[in-house]
């Protein structure tokens, strides 16, 4: 019997989405927006959509950042970002001054202003797999998201890119360390692709 | 690389899919919800509903069907028609929907568009221009379903409403919606070279050089599909479909990356 994925709600991004895609593929879910609910939650999720500071003051607000990360680094519960959430998962964002969770060095940065680049960087994207993990190992042939936001990411250590993705420039898609996992795009509004790979992460043994 | 962006633009009428030609009289194409579930096997990349009810009569976005829209779709989805404050907006994101499509609210209200594009971000308000010829060939800016017109023009109107915080526009050419006839691809290129913010291209595609053209030629960032995505073929029965991903991909295969 797969774990129950928990949720977390701190009042940024619409997870109405994300539920049905879970439901859609056999999965259990719930939401979580207290404490005590995410210090007992066998996996996590991490959405978001919004600004980087005021989510991290929410998360902090909440009294998350210390569980989040005992959760992640100490009893190794399976965390996934989405989003703002892989956003939150790095050390900093340009976009603010705060610090972020801390699990995966990296800084999220603001596309440049290219000749005739758009941002945010809206729509669909092809991404290369840069590092097969379990949750990248049963995503379709060429695959590719939606993605939509304005800052993007590109972890310090080679070692933790795992997704890759062209818009202007290289960035990552994806990043992974351990049991903790963060994606740019919109796995819930990603059809097929998106429930390839939450299906991988429901799968992961916990 | 990021994908040219081919959005279905269906039209709803009570809790009937339509289309209309020309925003005139309509024909009933079917069940929004079995019309979802096809595109979704089709693996559509975005849709859009646009409620024509709403800007004829003045009501309100039905929430309820849209509720069970968003339950069905796992794409990106957009919903315009009869959105006309902060707090329908506010419901039709608690709803699902990524986007707001703002049209008629526009020539009252601008202020509207700036208050959801600051909680929401600019990526989630679509500013919606609807532009019809006049007799005599002068261009106008129609409104409340084409009953209204305005003589604003069109370019310094796309401007402004970059400027209040659109993320992008939704350009429609009137006369030729329903039409096959293909795009109005001056007024395209008029208004994506002086905005930074995508255009979607509507009204007027009929074959795939169509779609092709309004990308390469015009600058279009997304095409809206009407007719060629709910019938068969020009003049015929009503068929839900999408173009061939191999031929999309021909003609949108582009010279630079």
């Amino acid at each position: 019997m797969t774990a129950t994925i928990s949720i977390v709600d701190y009042g940024m991004g619409n997870i109405g989405s994300l539920t049905n895609m879970l439901r859609r593929i056999g999965a259990k879910a719930e939401v979580v927006s207290d404490i005590k609910s995410l210090t007992h939650a066998d996996k996590i999720l991490l959405p978001g959509v919004g600004a980087f500071d005021a989510a991290m003051a929410r998360i902090h607000e909440l009294g998350f950042y210390d569980v989040l990360r005992t959760k992640a680094l100490d009893d190794k519960t399976p965390l996934m970002g989405i989003c703002l959430g892989m956003q939150l998962l790095t050390s900093q964002s340009e976009e603010g001054r705060v610090t972020g969770l801390g699990l995966i060095p990296g800084k999220a940065r603001k596309f440049p202003k290219i000749d005739r680049l758009k941002v945010p960087h809206m729509g669909w994207n092809t991404v290369d797999i840069k590092k097969q993990t379990s949750i990248t190992e049963h995503l379709p042939e060429d695959p590719r998201f939606y993605f939509v936001h304005s800052y993007y990411v590109k972890a310090n250590n080679p070692a933790d890119r795992m997704l890759t993705c062209q818009y202007g420039l290289d960035f990552d898609a994806g990043i992974q360390r351990d049991k903790i996992y963060g994606v740019q795009f919109h796995p819930e509004k990603s059809h097929k692709f998106g429930m390839a790979l939450l299906r991988g992460f429901v799968d992961l043994p916990c | 690389m990021l994908r040219t962006r081919i959005i279905p633009a269906l039209l709803l009428h009570g809790k009937s899919l339509v289309k209309t030609e020309r925003f005139g009289k309509f024909r009933y194409i079917g069940d929004p919800a079995n019309t979802v579930r096809i595109f979704n096997e089709l693996e559509v990349d975005e849709l859009t509903f646009l409620d024509i009810k709403t800007c004829r009569t003045g009501s309100d976005p039905d929430f309820e069907l849209l509720q069970n829209i968003a339950t069905e779709c796992f794409m990106p989805l957009s919903y315009g028609g009869g959105i006309r404050s902060f707090d329908a907006a506010k419901l039709i994101f608690d709803t699902g929907f990524e986007k707001v499509t703002l049209n008629s609210i526009l020539a009252q209200k601008p202020q509207v568009l700036t208050d959801i594009a600051k909680i929401y971000g600019t990526q989630a308000v679509v500013a919606s221009i609807d532009v019809k010829r006049s007799f005599w060939g002068s261009e106008k800016i129609a409104t409340h379903g084409a009953k209204k017109m305005s003589s604003k023009d069109v370019v310094a109107w796309a401007k402004e409403l970059e400027d209040r915080g659109a993320g992008e526009i939704l350009l429609t050419a009137v006369d030729r919606e329903g039409t096959w006839d293909g795009f109005d691809l001056d007024l395209i290129k008029r208004v994506t070279d002086a905005v930074d913010i995508p255009v979607i291209a509507h009204g007027g595609a009929g074959t795939l050089e169509d779609i092709g053209e309004a990308v390469h030629h015009a600058g279009a960032s997304a095409v809206a599909l009407g007719s060629m995505v709910v019938f068969q073929k020009k003049g015929m029965g009503v068929l839900v479909n999408f173009p061939q991903e191999d031929a999309l991909n021909a003609v949108l295969t582009s010279h630079d990356t």
